[in-house]
């Protein structure tokens, strides 16, 4: 039975993990960035809504609204003011300074958050533990199923606003081919900044649900930044779904992983993460490359 | 015929030529250190020598063969934690840390085979992951005791002067051998393949450079020396925990050093190095903020001044001191003049 909770409580968290990898996903599919920084903005985000809820006694859910707003800002000014200027510099120097960015952002938090480890669980009351009973003995969280279910709606979302609308079909041409974009009268500076700021604004979203479910601290974004990484590298195959199945094959073997060992959480994930790595160079499809730009292809 | 030829390829120049002289007479004289000056100030140069080694390996990989890697610090926690198992076992300390560093090297070998496919920033955080893959398995070996981590207690087996001098000397022999290492790579076949591949893959490909070969090598080089440098260190601090040798602090200071000495220049993380010791020193006691302006620093170099303060210099004054690329000499005067004062091997063709 515990294997039957655990394999749900991996599916769900899968769901929380798609969330996170979405971001980064989509910024790399645009604009070809691998934004080291974005666990950090995901966290920052969470300190945000953290300030918030603990100093002025908003609601988490009420203080999400006031700044994924703001976070989207931020996307959108480090896209004009650092990375614009990073692509134009060749294709290593994105790395560099959002690497200066992630160490920047964590350093610049445990200044003023301190190292303390914290929780948003706190100020949604009974929601941080209200559970489902499916059967006598097998519960579901609550939060958890609204995060898969987030995670689900954010990413069809994403699909069709990049299907049907004139902005995601300027943002899928731009990430085709950004020169002969801006030919055909797209103004593909605009469509970058726009893009930073979903990206980076979704960061904040999965961020805040992070903080919700479980606890963080200043240093926390890394490892989120690995874990949507994961998610991205083993969905492979793109689209909605594969980010969706990539988060939870990881979320799965992170939760099985720690049913045999404590630290079996990380490593079971990071094995996966090889394993289908190695799957993969060894099938011959190389690259996760065409499996991220499978994102935007047209066909579902 | 007597002025047919017009230009004259050349790798040394007299300037390069004293410059070298330059370099080995201080090599001498550091060689002297510890005869000469206080403890602390021959703990202070080791240190100096550690941080040296691993920007000039990140800078072989970054600048060099491309390879921006995040999870350096991988080879650099594996070094030190090998030296343990072999003093473990009964190798005597000082060729155990060569000995460890060594068989952390070759452990670079099978990940290369999975990590050199994946381009740019694939190949970057997929090495984050080899390094966070390798803490969590290392901190389940029981000698290690989890994150409380152990120490290299055989180093006790020197008093703490000799042991002082004797890491010293061995950390600046390391340093002169891999400095010499990577400028023999890089004045052969190699640095020219390598290059090529850093500037374009696949063009590098197709016009018949080995690729992989050539990637496989400097990966390899790197990942011995940055474990020579996690070893050091361990012999320096005699503590080994895991979360420290395992940080991600020591990519923030590997870009730092590098980005700030000019990315891709053989003297510039040799220069960055120093900066970096330097401002640790002087900052190194505000904690975070220093990481803060680590950070900071690093952003405002990649963006503004992407060959570093040595590529500036070289680039604005044509100066190479030491002889590792080619120079173009013209010795037509029209054509000097219509060059202007760059002369270096980036000149426009």
């Amino acid at each position: 039975m515990i294997w039957v909770t655990q394999l749900i409580n991996g599916v769900l968290l899968g769901g929380y993990y798609a969330l996170l990898a979405c971001g980064l996903s989509f910024m790399f599919g645009v604009m070809g960035i691998i934004n080291l920084a974005h666990g950090d903005l995901a966290i920052l985000s969470a300190c945000l809504v953290f300030l918030l809820a603990d100093s002025a006694g908003i609601s988490p859910f009420i203080a999400i609204i006031a700044v994924l707003p703001v976070m989207g800002f931020i996307g959108w000014g480090l896209q004009r003011w650092m990375l614009e200027r990073s692509l134009r510099a060749g294709v290593l120097v994105p790395l560099l300074t959002t690497f200066g960015l992630a160490i920047v952002i964590e350093n610049g938090l445990f200044e003023y958050f301190g190292a303390d480890t914290r929780s948003l669980a706190p100020y949604i009351g009974d929601f941080a533990y209200d559970s489902w009973a499916i059967t006598d003995n097998l519960y579901v969280g609550s939060l958890a199923v609204l995060i898969f279910a987030l995670a689900v709606l954010l990413l069809g979302g994403l699909k069709l606003f990049l299907t049907y609308t004139p902005i995601g079909r300027s943002i899928r041409a731009t990430a085709e081919d950004p020169d002969t974009a801006a030919l055909v009268g797209i103004n593909t500076r605009a469509i970058y900044a726009i893009a930073a700021a979903i990206a980076v604004a979704t960061a904040a979203l999965a961020g805040v649900f992070l903080a919700m479910r479980a606890v963080f601290t200043p240093y926390s974004g890394p490892e989120q930044l690995i874990f949507a990484f994961e998610a991205v590298v083993i969905g492979g195959i793109g689209s909605l779904l594969g980010t969706l199945i990539g988060g939870v094959v990881l979320g799965v073997a992170q939760t099985f992983g720690a049913q045999i060992n404590p630290q079996g959480f990380f490593i079971a994930g990071h094995v996966v993460f090889f394993a289908v790595l190695a799957a993969r160079l060894a099938l011959g499809a190389v690259r996760a490359r065409g499996g991220i730009h499978a994102f935007f292809a047209r066909t579902p | 015929m007597s002025s047919g030829r017009r230009f004259l390829v050349e790798r040394w120049t007299r300037l390069s030529a004293a410059a070298s002289l330059i370099a080995a007479a201080i090599l001498v004289v550091l060689a002297l250190v510890p005869l000469l000056l206080s403890a602390n100030f021959v703990d202070s140069l080791t240190n100096l020598f550690i941080y040296l080694i691993l920007a000039v390996m990140w800078n072989a990989l970054a600048g060099y063969a491309g390879l921006v890697s995040v999870g350096q610090q991988a080879f650099f926690g594996l070094g030190a934690y090998f030296a343990i198992q072999l003093s473990y076992y009964g190798v005597s300390v000082y060729p155990a840390l060569l000995l460890g560093a060594l068989v952390a090297g070759l452990l670079s070998l099978p990940i290369s085979v999975l990590m050199l496919r994946l381009r740019g920033g694939e190949f970057a955080i997929g090495m984050w992951v080899v390094a966070e893959l390798v803490h969590l398995l290392v901190a389940l070996d029981p000698i290690i005791n989890g994150e409380t981590g152990v120490s290299m207690i055989g180093l006790n087996a020197f008093g703490p002067d000799a042991r002082r001098d004797y890491n010293y000397w061995l950390a600046l022999t390391v340093m002169v051998v891999l400095l010499g290492t990577v400028f023999a790579l890089l004045r052969g076949r190699l640095g020219a393949s390598v290059q090529a591949i850093r500037d374009d893959e696949d063009a590098a490909e197709s016009v018949g450079v080995r690729v992989l070969a050539g990637k496989r090598t400097i990966f390899f080089l790197a990942a011995v020396g940055c474990a020579l440098a996690g070893s050091l260190w361990l012999a320096t601090s005699i503590s080994f925990q895991p979360r420290q040798y395992f940080g991600i602090q020591w990519t923030a200071y590997m870009i730092f050093m590098v980005l700030v000495g000019g990315l891709g220049t053989f003297e510039g993380p040799i220069i960055g190095a120093v900066i970096f010791f330097l401002i640790e020193y002087l900052f190194g006691e505000t904690g975070v903020w220093y990481l803060v302006g680590l950070g900071g620093a690093a952003i405002v170099f990649a963006l503004f001044l992407p060959r570093g303060l040595w590529g500036t210099v070289e680039d604005r004054f044509g100066i190479r001191l030491l002889p590792v690329g080619y120079r173009l000499r013209l010795f037509n005067s029209k054509i000097a003049a219509a060059q202007g004062g760059e002369q270096g091997d980036r000149s426009p063709a």
